[in-house]
Order: C-alpha cells, then sequence, then structure tokens
C-alpha cells in the first residue's frame, strides 16, 4: 500500500519509514548504486566547472592554436598545460570542453525534464480528474504524438524555431510532455477512486487543491521514475540533434556538438577529440539508466 | 467490427488532415526562403519577383489551401534549391532508406526475438541476465555514439568495411537495391547494425516478458506432461502465443525506424531521404521539408491502422471487444 493514510498505523509501530525502506533496497543493488554515483559525479563535474577545468574553452585569450591536435597527455608549448584528454582543431582542452559541455547538456536536459513533467501533471491529473470532454481531447493530442516518434517532433520543431539552447528546451519540452500526461492520467484514474480522494471530496475541498495536495503526491513514484528515464533521453536527443547541426549553437557546445566536431578527424585518427566527450556522454545516460532501471523494479507494488 | 474499422479509418484520415495543417502552419513562419535563393545584391524588385513567382506573397490561408489542392494531385512543390518536384526527390531516396530500415528489422528480430526467448525461459540464469544488461545498453546509449564507435572499430581499425556511402547498386525495376552485390552488402552492413540495436533491445525485452507469461500457462505444462521435445514446445506452442505482442511492436517500430533513420543517413552518408531531410533542413529548403514530413505522416498514421487491424485479426479476444 502506498496511500498516506495506510502508512500512518505502520509508523505508529515504529516500522522504519518508506524512504528509509526505498533507500536500503535501492543500495542492495550495487549496479544501481554505481548508477547513481555517475550521475552526482556528473552533476557536481558540471556545477564546478570553472573551478576544475584548466583552461575556460570559450575565452579565446586561454587558446593557443600552436596547441591544436595534440594527443592525450600532451604538454602546452607555451602555456605548460598538461592536455589530459589531448586538444581539438583550436587548441582547446578536451578535458575542459567536456566539462563546460556536459553543463550544458545538463541544464537542457534538467530543465525540459522539469517543464514537460510539471505540463504533463497538470495534463494528466486533471484529465483523469475531470474526465468526460477534457479527458477526451487531451488524450486525443496525446495519441496522436505518441504516435510520432519523438526525435522526429523535436527535429521539425527546430527546423521551424532554428538553432539555440533555449529553442532545444522548447523543442524537448513540446516534444516530451505527452508522456508524462499518460503516465500521470494513467496513476491518478486508479486513486481517483479510492476512498481517502472520495473523503476530501465529501469535505468540498477546491479541485485543484484536491489534485495538488491529494491527488499529487500519491501518483508521484511512477513518474518520478518516468522523469529519470526521461532525462536520459532528452540527453540523447540534445546530443543527437545538437550532432546533426540543428540543436545547440556553436559557441554553447553540449557534449553532442563536441562528438560532431571531433567527427571530421575522426578518419585520419585523431579519435580523442570525438571519443572522450563520447565516453562522458554514455557514462551520463548509462548511469542514469542504471540508477532508474532499479528504481522501477522497487517503486513497482507488485515487486514489494 | 465494421463501425470500428470505419471508424479507425476516420481517425487516421482527420489525424493526417491534422497534421498537414500544423506542418504547415509551422514552416510558414520558417525563415525566408527568399534570402536564400536570390543573390546578396539582389534588388528590392527582384526579390518581390521570386516571391511572387513562388507564391509567397500570398495569404497563409491561400497559401495553405493551393498546397492541399495540389498535395492531392501528388504535387508537393519544387525545391527551392533544384527546382526538382519535391516528391520526385524524395521518392527517388526513399529505396534506399526502406532497404536499410528492412534490413535493421530483420537483424533486431533475427537476434533479439531468440535471445529474448532464452532469456524468458530461464529468467535467472547468468546468461539472461547478461543479455538483459545489454538490452539496457542498447536501449540507452545514444544511437548516433554507437555508430561511431562501430566506425571507429570496423572502418576506422580494422578496415574491414567502408564508413560512408552506398556501394554498387544493382537496378531492379527503377529501384536501386545495395543488397545484391558484396560491395553493396559491406556498406550496408554496419549502418544496418547501428540502427538495428536500439530496435533489437526493445523486441529482447519484449519477447522476454512474453515467454515469461506464456510459458506459465497450462497449455505449455500440458504439451510438457505430453512428453514433447522442447524445441517443438518453444518453436510451436510458445512461439505462436508470443507473436500477437511481437507483431504489434515490430509493426509500430518499423515506422519509427524509419524516422529515425534521419540519423544513422547522416552519419554513414547513406543516400536515403533522411539524409535528405537534415540536408533541406539546414538549406532551408522548405518544399522537401514538408514533403517529407508529409509523406512520414501519412506513412506512420497507416502503419499504425495497419497494426491495429492486424491485432483485431490476430487476437480473438481484441476481436471479440471491437465488436461492442
Amino acid at each position: 500500500m502506498t496511500d498516506a493514510t495506510s502508512s500512518l498505523p505502520r509508523r505508529a509501530a515504529k516500522k522504519p519509514s518508506r524512504l528509509a525502506m526505498l533507500t536500503t533496497r535501492f543500495a542492495e543493488n550495487r549496479l544501481a548504486v554505481f548508477g547513481l554515483f555517475l550521475v552526482v559525479l556528473a552533476i557536481l563535474a558540471a556545477l564546478f566547472a570553472p573551478w576544475i577545468a584548466p583552461q575556460n574553452p570559450f575565452d579565446l585569450a586561454t587558446l593557443d592554436i600552436f596547441d591544436s591536435m595534440l594527443p592525450p597527455g600532451s604538454t602546452g608549448s607555451e602555456n605548460g598545460l598538461h592536455y589530459l584528454l589531448g586538444t581539438d582543431a583550436q587548441g582547446r582542452d578536451v578535458f575542459s570542453s567536456i566539462l563546460y559541455g556536459l553543463r550544458t547538456s545538463l541544464i537542457v536536459a534538467f530543465s525540459s525534464v522539469g517543464f514537460s513533467m510539471g505540463i504533463g501533471l497538470v495534463a494528466g491529473l486533471s484529465a483523469a480528474y475531470f474526465g468526460g470532454a477534457l479527458d477526451a481531447i487531451l488524450m486525443r493530442i496525446v495519441d496522436i504524438q505518441l504516435s510520432f516518434p519523438a526525435i522526429l517532433v523535436a527535429l521539425v520543431l527546430l527546423a521551424i524555431l532554428g538553432q539555440g539552447v533555449d529553442k532545444v528546451i522548447l523543442a524537448l519540452i513540446i516534444a516530451q510532455w505527452p508522456y508524462f500526461a499518460r503516465t500521470a492520467r494513467s496513476a491518478a484514474l486508479v486513486e481517483r477512486n479510492r476512498e481517502y480522494i472520495l473523503a476530501v471530496r465529501c469535505l468540498n475541498l477546491s479541485a485543484p487543491r484536491i489534485i495538488a495536495r491529494h491527488l499529487l503526491p500519491n501518483c508521484l513514484p511512477p513518474l518520478i521514475v518516468i522523469a529519470l528515464i526521461d532525462l536520459a533521453s532528452s540527453i540523447a536527443i540534445e546530443a543527437t540533434l545538437s550532432f546533426l547541426g540543428v540543436g545547440v549553437p556553436v559557441t554553447k557546445p553540449s557534449l553532442g556538438m563536441l562528438i560532431s566536431n571531433g567527427f571530421e578527424f575522426l578518419m585520419s585518427g585523431s579519435y580523442w577529440i570525438s571519443l572522450f566527450p563520447g565516453f562522458a556522454l554514455a557514462l551520463v545516460i548509462m548511469g542514469i539508466n542504471l540508477a532508474g532501471d532499479h528504481l522501477r523494479d522497487i517503486l513497482n507494488p507488485r515487486n514489494s | 467490427m465494421q463501425a470500428f474499422i470505419v471508424n479507425r479509418i476516420l481517425q487516421s484520415l482527420i489525424v493526417v488532415l491534422v497534421m498537414t495543417l500544423l506542418v504547415f502552419a509551422g514552416l510558414f513562419v520558417i525563415g525566408d526562403p527568399v534570402q536564400m535563393l536570390v543573390s546578396p545584391d539582389a534588388t528590392d524588385i527582384e526579390k518581390e519577383a521570386v516571391r511572387q513567382s513562388l507564391g509567397l506573397d500570398q495569404s497563409f490561408v491561400v497559401q495553405y489551401l493551393s498546397f492541399m489542392r495540389d498535395a492531392l494531385h501528388g504535387d508537393l512543390g519544387n525545391s527551392f534549391l533544384t527546382g526538382a518536384p519535391a516528391m520526385d526527390l524524395i521518392l527517388k531516396r526513399m529505396p534506399a532508406t526502406f532497404e536499410l530500415v528492412i534490413c535493421a528489422m530483420i537483424l533486431a528480430t533475427g537476434i533479439g526475438l531468440p535471445l529474448g526467448i532464452l532469456a524468458g525461459l530461464r529468467p535467472e540464469a547468468r546468461s539472461s541476465k547478461t543479455i538483459m544488461a545489454g538490452s539496457i545498453l542498447g536501449f540507452s546509449l545514444p544511437n548516433f555514439w554507437v555508430a561511431l564507435v562501430l566506425i571507429m572499430i570496423f572502418a576506422v581499425g580494422l578496415g574491414w568495411v567502408p564508413a560512408s556511402g552506398r556501394g554498387e547498386t544493382v537496378q531492379i525495376g527503377p529501384i536501386a537495391v545495395s543488397f545484391l552485390t558484396l560491395d553493396g552488402l559491406h556498406h550496408l552492413i554496419l549502418p544496418a547494425l547501428t540502427l538495428s540495436l536500439t530496435k533489437m533491445a526493445l523486441i529482447i525485452r519484449v519477447a522476454r516478458a512474453a515467454t515469461r507469461e506464456v510459458a506459465g500457462q497450462e497449455y505449455i505444462k500440458f504439451a510438457r506432461a505430453k512428453g514433447l521435445r522442447k524445441n517443438r514446445i518453444v518453436g510451436v506452442h510458445l512461439l505462436k502465443n508470443i507473436m500477437v505482442p511481437l507483431i504489434t511492436v515490430i509493426g509500430l517500430e518499423f515506422g519509427r525506424t524509419a524516422a529515425f533513420a534521419v540519423v544513422t543517413e547522416t552519419i554513414f552518408s547513406w543516400p536515403g531521404m533522411g539524409k535528405l531531410l537534415i540536408d533541406s533542413i539546414l538549406t532551408l529548403d522548405r518544399p522537401v521539408v514538408v514533403a517529407y514530413l508529409l509523406l512520414m505522416v501519412v506513412f506512420l498514421v497507416f502503419l499504425n491502422l495497419v497494426v491495429d487491424l492486424a491485432y483485431l485479426w490476430l487476437d480473438p479476444a481484441a476481436r471479440e471487444k471491437g465488436r461492442d
């Protein structure tokens, strides 16, 4: 049982709290913990990029064109910098570029997931709570959108909107809110007929209040899982779009953009420009998925 | 039953109509193509002439209606860049895309289905866990990144296969195909494998879940009690019953794969319609983008319809429901 009323007597009997139980169960899977570790590491690296990175890749004054295309482990000719992962065609330190690129990638992913989750929640919960015409119209829109792949929707939107970090975020929100709306609706449909909702309805509380205070908290677990999975796919889609040249602008490269920049040098053997940002991207996405996959198993009431 | 089918077809038509409006409205506001076409030192009068010759000076509604009238006659306008009919450009590229997609789906099903059944029959075995871990990787790693790694290993590192192009093709009627020549196969294998990986992961998951469900049923136990060989139980009794969810997934994914081929084609310079789409987006060639999208919308909606009807035909339980 997941709802608040049934956990009250449990707490009275001094059983460990639900959160503590979840944490213990999450920690049982070493792979999932490793995934979470990767995610936290990526977030920290992105947050503290200016302090960790040996070089600011956007500051042209710190770049040295004589240091271009240096293989990993080289030392700069004049500034004496140690290029751990080599440099690109402009003499940019690949390691620093990755840290800054991670920033762009994570900003795009977190904001697009945040907004699409918000929109999806409002749409899905109201559709389930009010039913009728609102439900029919909203779910028809969701159905239509879900029959087209998210990447195609985002691609078309960017063809219309043009390049830019804000535009990528907007395109991702529009492409991904239906997933949240559908999940929120199906969770809310189950909760709507439970006794506690009927009870608060008898108290004559306003609909927004019932939805926000009573329905929402009980529909959250499946949505958190969707949010995690979506976070990974947002990063992947953004990277793909940027790789294709329709995503973020050159001035604010994400990991996908960095990979794209190095792609032309791949054939000539300068693998490091593309490969290392690629590894960073793959590790972040894998980390999120490992943690998300296990979380889904834990939160699934059928397994507990 | 008939009412359900008619209803479903009507719905599909409405979706197509709404999408044409959305696509057209969206691209109506895209950057000004006249700026791309005329030389930088063209006078305003010259620009205006180009604008008029393309019909871009008309109002939105007039443009949409004339666009729809032409579209119903199979005319989706001419490319701003080459002047060739947009429809022809796409149709010429379509066989390459479909060849790639069909090969990818065959690979995905041919490898994914046995692995999925295997993982479903013995869910606790080490091999099954490895298969499932692999499917998580196939799901989560960005496809273009996998393509890059495969290019690095097999094209740059080992030099076994070329990294781009379509190779030698054979003409079958109006259609050129690669898979009949050795050189063409060489070019095809890497992009097809890349494109198939995500789908393979999905098919593994679906096949595993379906197998686990079916393997516990009474009729499987009965077949085993009868002393049937394991191969026969799995190959006939089990396979037949996991086919319904699988065909649904494979059908729907076929459309998604065709759309996703955009990425694979761009990386491998595979001359399909997906690469054409990206090139056209980057050069603001509006008619080609619109034509691609409309064809894709019609294709995806049609595929959804076919899968729905196939589901009805395959699954007696759903047929009962459809009758109400």
